[in-house]
């Protein structure tokens, strides 16, 4: 969906993946040959797609026009202040419909799916926010939705359940395994595998197999095409770092993908340390896990040394998954962005600081973001632009924190 | 040995004999290590033409329930690559003969290394593989260091497979071909017979090797009728479930597991061998 384009003629770091779906040795397509078929008629699908600008205004239409697009940039004058170093911006994508980032891919895949003429979408939750932006566009379009969730993420996740039920979606529950995230995309995977002929997956991050990696990237990098914009207007220049939180991803490379060939700009995706990297009880699968094969695409795993995988834990759902899409894998080996972590306890001080002193409830995910920002900005030059990624809204948290709060205090 | 593998051995002489081969599937470690390798030491006796041996992984995204719980007591009893290989060993210590094919996910493999898996499954006795979620798009950096370990790196067929996609999955396969009867996951629906009828000459019409056809068979006569049409005829989950379904609630076998499953298996074995061939030999042959 980027109208300029790589330039051409000069080393990039923009136009993977290969025809195949491969970042270097990340990506690809490791899936099970009943479902190789639909997985390259969606690849072929989308090549179309990408290509015609009937469908690149019609996306655009719903993002200014449903969605709410563009998100403000907004300087944070009082954090600014308070860390006393970088002038930090929020980019505001927690003021979307939906209250997240999640929306602009959901709709550029439903459009997919309308176009590829599929009447039924599924999709794996976590904390909800997905499902609840799957369960949006279905009704927008009035697709049939079904939502595979883990047992567990829906008795935490109450409230997001009901939300995708009101919406007219059906959330079937998932019991297999830990009844957390990877279970539903499993789930979700072997319903696919049995309904391929009128069913679309509609995933909600930048992993599973080749293309949705690269499809929910163009979809996410409105988020770096207006920030790029909107500095322009109000600094008169490119930012000088880019912070994003990294669960699956989507958010930081919807930031970050339009700055790659920037060498000027530097970008720091943060993951979640949950209880702390050495207790086991994270989801840093960059900082702490190894490269491995799940869901359809090579990248970074948390694994033991069987290659089995293992439950991360983290205190912000979206960010509770064991894997992160392989263009992240590709570009940490590759050096271009750096990935940092924070704690459970570091994030809800960062969710406490935006709150008081900005006016906004960020969601935990992006409060991991904050908290790295916190660390870094009061050592940064006053005339440093530092452009972090709001991608969501904390409403759906305060039960949370108020729990983690009760049980610190 | 520069003379004819396992499989193919296997399949002359089933060819020979007149009938299909009956391909049994179990988890390797599943309810215990102890337990499976007794399993899978009585299959040949029992009826087992072709050994499918799962190694279990966290996420088998392919597999329906019983898989899916076979997989996860064998990793909580302790399994590793390294135990598998090891009961593949102590099998080929008494037979020669029974072909071992082993089946799974690519990411075990991977983690315990490509090289190293390749150079310890030969070293085991193993013959083939069978790699669920590696489509021939990305499936080189396998079957060939596992070509050059003599292994067999197997193709699997889904019905969403078309004609033209058909030369591309079939292209390099060795062993048998796995045709997947259901588009689903295992252990779920049957599919019909003529279906699968015409869908094996389908994938005959490709290829010379041998076709197994598995997913859905769970009885002595589903057996007995894709033995009239196939060269082989899986089953997985219904042998799972009766090792499941003798254990405690705390996973104890309550009988004797080993008796259960080769009872089972002479069952499905029989069902195999009173199949009235239709097609294999004509079509075969000419």
């Amino acid at each position: 969906m980027d109208p300029t384009g790589p330039a051409a003629g000069r080393n990039t770091l923009r136009t993977g993946p290969d025809d195949r779906g491969h970042f270097g040795m990340y990506g690809g397509r490791y899936v099970a040959e009943t479902l190789m078929p639909v997985i390259l008629s969606v690849e072929q699908a989308y090549a179309e797609a990408r290509q015609d600008p009937a469908f690149a205004t019609e996306f655009d239409y719903y993002l200014k026009h449903y969605v709410g697009r563009p998100s403000p940039l907004y300087f944070a004058r009082r954090l600014t202040r308070q860390l006393g170093g970088a002038r930090i911006y929020f980019k505001r994508d927690e003021l979307n419909h939906t209250g997240a980032h999640k929306i602009n891919n959901t709709l550029g895949q439903a459009l997919l799916a309308r176009r590829m003429g599929k009447a039924r979408i599924i999709a794996e939750t976590g904390a909800g926010q997905h499902g609840v932006a799957t369960a949006t566009v279905c009704a927008l379009f009035g697709l049939s939705c079904t939502v595979f969730m883990g047992r567990a993420d829906m008795e935490r996740q109450a409230p997001n359940v009901f939300r995708m039920k009101l919406l007219g979606a059906e959330v079937r529950p998932v019991d297999s395994g830990s009844g957390t995230l990877k279970d539903a995309m499993n789930a979700a995977l072997r319903h696919w595998v049995a309904h391929v002929e009128d069913t679309f997956y509609l995933i909600g991050t930048v992993a599973g197999p080749h293309p949705y990696p690269v499809m929910v990237r163009d979809f996410q990098t409105v988020i770096g095409r207006e920030v790029r914009e909107q500095l322009q207007e109000a600094e008169g220049r490119a930012p000088d770092t880019l912070v994003a939180c990294i669960g699956g991803g989507s958010n930081a490379i919807g930031l970050f993908h339009p700055f790659l060939d920037d060498p000027e700009v530097r970008m720091i995706g943060v993951e979640a340390a949950g209880r702390g990297l050495d207790t086991g009880e994270h989801c840093a699968s960059l900082s702490a896990g190894a490269p491995g094969v799940l869901h359809g695409n090579r990248t970074y795993l948390l694994q033991d040394e069987e290659g089995q995988i293992e439950n991360g834990h983290s205190i912000a759902a979206g960010l509770d998954y064991p894997g992160v899409g392989p263009e992240h894998a590709w570009l940490k080996d590759c050096g271009r962005i750096s990935y940092a972590s924070v704690t459970d306890a570091e994030a809800l001080e960062a969710f406490k600081l935006c709150a008081r002193t900005e006016g906004i409830l960020p969601a935990l995910e992006p409060a991991h973001a904050l908290a790295h920002v916190a660390r870094i900005a009061p050592d940064l030059p006053t005339d440093h632009i530092l452009v972090m990624n709001l991608c969501g809204r904390g409403d759906k948290d305060v039960f949370t924190v108020a729990d983690a709060l009760g049980e610190s205090a | 040995m520069t003379g004819e593998r396992r499989i193919a051995r296997r399949f002359r002489r089933l060819r020979a004999e007149g009938r299909a081969g009956l391909v049994t599937f179990v988890t390797a470690g599943d309810p215990s290590p102890d337990l499976s390798r007794e399993i899978v030491l009585a299959l040949p006796a029992a009826g087992a033409d072709i050994i499918e041996l799962g190694m279990p992984f966290s996420d088998p995204m392919a597999d329906g329930p019983s898989i899916q719980q076979s997989s996860l007591r064998a990793l909580a009893g302790g399994q590793t690559m390294a135990r598998t290989f090891a009961q593949v060993a102590a099998l080929r210590d008494r037979d020669d003969e029974t072909p071992v094919v082993l089946m799974g996910y690519f990411n075990p493999i991977y983690r315990y290394g490509v090289a190293r898996f390749v150079a310890d499954a030969a070293a085991a006795g193993v013959d083939g593989l069978i790699v669920v979620d590696l489509p021939p798009e990305e499936h080189d950096e396998l079957r060939l260091p596992a070509a050059d370990a003599g292994l067999d790196l197997m193709a699997l067929v889904a019905p969403t497979t078309d004609d033209a996609r058909l030369p591309r999955v079939l292209g390099r396969a060795a062993g048998f071909v796995y045709y997947v009867s259901v588009a689903g996951i295992t252990g779920t629906v049957s599919a019909a017979v003529p279906d699968i009828e015409r869908a094996v000459n389908r994938i005959r019409r490709t290829t010379d090797l041998p076709v197994g056809v598995g997913f859905g068979i769970r009885t002595p006569e589903q057996t007995a009728a894709i033995a009239a049409v196939a060269d082989a005829a899986v089953v997985g989950s219904a042998i799972v479930d009766r090792i499941a379904a003798d254990l405690d609630n705390d996973g104890k076998p309550t009988g004797d597991p080993v008796a259960t499953v080769s009872a089972f298996v002479a069952d499905l074995a029989a069902g195999a061998r009173s199949a009235k061939r239709r097609t294999a030999d004509d079509v075969g042959a000419e």
